[in-house]
C-alpha cells in the first residue's frame, strides 16, 4: 500500500504528467512549425484528447468497481448523458447556420417537423445551465438507480446486469427519432463553442487543456475520497459487505455517495469528449462501450485510479494502431488482452510494476513500513 | 419511554419460519445487564437464526425482540442495531483483509457512522488511544502495521473481538470464538470473555463443552428451534431430554 496521504509519489507523477501534456500538446500543435520533430498534428490533438476523457471516465469506473466493489457495465450510458447535455448546447449555439437556417430549431426538429422546441431543450442556449446539465442529469439517474438498486440489496452479477440493461434500454430510447434527441444520427456539425470556432486549432488547443484539468480534478477528488476515513468504509464494503453493516455503518449510503459521484464525473467525460469528436449519437450507449472501460480499468490495475487512468491510454493507444493496421483483428486483441490480463496480470500493469521495483529494491525485513511514517510525524 | 421488561434483552415467543420450516419455535429468552450465557444445542438448533434476529438479519415471522426494554429489533436494520449497541463475532473469523489491524479496529471504534462525515474525518487521539488500548488487549500490538489477511487464523478470532469490544457495546454475541484454536488460545479466550462480561453482557454460542466449562457460565440448551433447559452446565447435562438429544434418539 502506498502513503496515506492524498499525494502519494504515484499520484504526483501522475497529476505533473498530464498537467505538462495539457499544457505541451496544444503548444506543440500550435507554436511548432509542422516540420519539426516535436510537431502534434491536428489530426492528433483532438484524439490524444478523446483519451483523456476516456482516462477520466476509467477513474469514475474504478472508484465504484476498484474501491466500492460495483462492477458497472454501464458507466457508458452516464458519459453518454453527459456528451448529449453538451451536445443539445452546442446545436444551440448553430442557430440560423444550419441547413434549414431556422434560428431557434435543430435542423433535424425542422427535419421532422417540429413546431417548436421541445419543453426539455429550454435553457440549453446558455452554457452555465447546459454545464450544470452535464452534472445533475447523470447525478440524478444515477441517485434513482443506487437508491433502489442498494436500497434492496442487489449485488454481484445482478447489478452489474441491471446497469447494462439500463445502458441498453438508454440507447434504445435515444434511437427513436420522436425521443427528440437527433434518433440515430445523434447530434453533430458543431459550429462553435463559447463563442470560439470549434475546429480552430485554439479551440481544440483549449479543449484538449481542460480535459486535462478534469482528469487531475476528477483524480483528487476519489483520491481524496479514498484515502479519507470514508473510502476505508468502501473498502470494507468491497471486501466484507455485511461485516460492516453489524459494524453500524449503512452500507447503502455509502455505496450511493460514491456512486453518484462516479456517475457525475463520467458525464463531465462525455461532455469534454463531445465538441472533440465533433457528435453524440445513441451508438454511445451501447454496452460494449461500458465493458470496454471496464477492460480498460483491469488492464491499467484495478483499486489504484492512476492504473485506470493508465489503462484507458494505454488500451485505446493501442486501439488506434491495431484499427489502423489490422482492423478485423481489433476485437479479438481487446478480448485476448482481457482474458491474459485476468490470468496473468490480476493487478494489472501497476501492480505489474509494483511488483517489478520492489524486487529490484531487495526489500529488508526491518524497514519501517510506509504507513507509519505519517503517524509518526504527528506524535 | 417506560421499559416494556427489565432485562437488556427481551424475546418473548420468537419463530422463525423459512419455506415451512420452523427455524425457532416460540423461543423465549432473557438476557440480564452485564450477564454471560453460554448457548449451546446441536447443529440445525436455531443458535445462528437467534443471533440473526437479534442483529436484524432476519425478521421473525412472529414474537417481540426487545433490547434495554424499549428498542424494538424486529424493526430495525443491522447498522441501526449495531449502532444500539449490539455487536456481533461470526463463526468464521471475518475481518477485513486488505486493511491494517490497526485499520480494522479503527472502523469498528465508536464513532459518527454517516457517509458525509467520514470524508472530512481526522484522526483524533481519543481514537489512538483507543485503538492502542484495544491492541494491548488483544495481543495484536505487534502486529498492528500488518494486514488482516496475514493473521493466523487464532490472531484473526481476537482480531474480530477487538473489533467488538471496540464498538463499546452493551450486547456482545459471539458465536464460536474457540472454533479452530489451540488449547492455550481456547483457554487465554475464555479469561478474555470473562472479563469483558464484568462490564458487558455477552451470549456465547459454542460446541466445545471444556470451552464452556471453562466460562462457568449459566448455560442454555437449544433444541429444534426453542429452549430444552436452562441452567449451570452440570445442572442441563444432567437433564434426561438433554442427553437424550445429545446422544441420539
Amino acid at each position: 500500500m502506498n502513503g496515506s496521504g492524498i499525494l502519494d509519489r504515484r499520484g504526483t507523477i501522475f497529476i505533473v504528467l498530464v498537467l505538462a501534456a495539457g499544457v505541451l500538446v496544444p503548444a506543440s500543435n500550435l507554436l511548432l512549425s509542422p516540420s519539426s520533430p516535436f510537431y502534434v498534428s491536428d489530426y492528433l490533438v483532438p484524439l490524444l484528447g478523446k483519451y483523456l476523457c476516456y482516462a477520466l471516465l476509467a477513474v469514475a469506473v474504478d472508484l465504484v468497481w476498484g474501491y466500492c466493489g460495483v462492477l458497472s457495465l454501464g458507466h457508458g450510458a452516464f458519459f453518454a448523458l453527459g456528451g448529449y447535455a453538451m451536445g443539445m448546447y452546442l446545436m444551440r449555439q448553430i442557430g440560423a447556420r444550419g441547413v434549414y437556417g431556422n434560428p431557434v430549431l435543430p435542423d433535424f426538429m425542422v427535419f421532422l417537423n417540429y413546431k417548436e422546441l421541445p419543453w426539455f431543450w429550454l435553457g440549453f442556449n446558455h452554457f452555465p445551465f447546459a454545464a450544470l446539465m452535464v452534472l445533475l442529469v447523470p447525478g440524478a439517474l444515477a441517485f434513482l438507480f443506487g437508491w433502489f438498486a442498494f436500497r434492496s440489496r442487489v449485488t454481484g452479477v445482478y447489478l452489474s446486469i441491471i446497469t447494462q440493461a439500463m445502458t441498453f434500454a438508454l440507447m434504445l430510447a435515444f434511437f427513436r427519432n420522436d425521443m427528440g434527441f437527433g434518433g440515430n444520427n445523434g447530434l453533430t456539425d458543431f459550429k462553435d463553442i463559447l463563442g470560439f470556432p470549434i475546429t480552430a486549432g485554439t479551440t481544440r488547443g483549449a479543449l484538449f487543456f481542460a480535459s486535462a484539468i478534469a482528469l487531475v480534478g476528477g483524480y483528487l477528488i476519489c483520491r481524496g475520497l479514498v484515502v479519507s476515513k470514508y473510502g476505508k468504509v468502501l473498502v470494507a464494503v468491497r471486501d466484507a459487505e455485511s461485516r460492516t453493516r453489524f459494524l453500524g455503518y449503512k452500507v447503502a449510503n455509502y455505496k450511493l455517495l460514491a456512486w453518484t459521484l462516479s456517475a457525475m464525473l463520467a458525464g463531465v467525460a462525455g461532455a469534454l469528449y463531445v465538441p472533440q469528436v465533433g457528435i453524440i449519437n445513441p451508438g454511445e450507449f451501447a454496452p460494449a462501450n461500458s465493458i470496454e472501460t471496464v477492460i480498460w480499468v483491469a488492464v491499467g490495475g484495478r483499486g489504484t485510479l492512476v492504473g485506470a487512468a493508465l489503462g484507458a491510454l494505454v488500451v485505446n493507444a493501442g486501439k488506434t494502431w491495431f484499427t489502423g493496421v489490422l482492423p478485423e483483428a481489433w476485437l479479438f486483441a481487446l478480448g485476448a488482452l482481457f482474458v491474459v490480463v485476468t490470468l496473468f496480470l490480476p493487478r494489472g500493469i501497476i501492480g505489474l510494476w509494483g511488483d517489478v521495483s520492489e524486487r529490484l529494491r531487495k526489500p529488508k525485513p526491518d524497514q519501517v513500513p510506509e504507513a507509519e511514517a505519517p503517524a509518526k510525524a504527528a506524535e | 419511554m417506560e421499559p416494556i421488561a427489565q432485562s437488556l434483552l427481551y424475546l418473548d415467543n420468537i419463530s422463525v419460519v423459512f419455506d415451512g420450516f420452523r427455524a425457532l419455535n416460540k423461543l423465549s429468552l432473557t438476557i440480564e445487564e452485564a450477564e454471560m450465557r453460554a448457548i449451546i444445542g446441536p447443529n440445525g438448533a436455531g443458535k445462528t437464526t437467534m443471533m440473526d434476529v437479534i442483529t436484524g438479519k432476519t425478521r421473525p415471522t412472529a414474537g417481540e425482540a426487545l433490547f434495554a426494554g424499549v428498542h424494538d429489533l424486529t424493526t430495525m436494520d443491522e447498522a441501526d442495531i449495531a449502532q444500539l449497541g449490539i455487536g456481533r463475532k461470526f463463526q468464521t473469523p471475518t475481518v477485513f483483509d486488505m486493511h491494517t489491524v490497526e485499520d480494522n479496529l479503527l472502523l469498528a471504534v465508536k464513532s459518527d457512522r454517516r457517509a458525509f462525515a467520514n470524508i472530512s474525518w481526522r484522526r483524533t487521539s481519543h481514537e489512538k488511544a483507543r485503538i492502542g488500548e484495544l491492541l494491548e488487549r488483544i495481543r495484536l500490538k505487534d502486529q498492528r502495521h500488518r494486514k488482516a489477511a496475514e493473521l493466523s487464523h487464532g490472531q484473526k478470532q481476537w482480531l474480530e473481538i477487538g473489533m467488538l469490544l471496540a464498538q463499546e457495546p452493551r450486547l456482545l454475541l459471539v458465536d464460536e470464538p474457540a472454533a479452530g484454536m489451540t488449547d492455550q488460545e481456547t483457554a487465554d479466550t475464555a479469561d478474555l470473555l470473562r472479563d469483558i462480561a464484568r462490564t458487558r453482557s455477552v451470549v456465547v454460542v459454542e460446541h466445545d463443552m471444556q470451552f464452556v466449562r471453562d466460562l462457568d457460565v449459566k448455560v442454555t440448551v437449544l433444541h429444534e428451534g426453542s429452549v430444552l433447559a436452562e441452567g449451570s452446565l452440570d445442572q442441563v447435562s444432567a437433564n434426561e431430554r438433554v442427553i437424550e438429544v445429545y446422544l441420539g434418539r
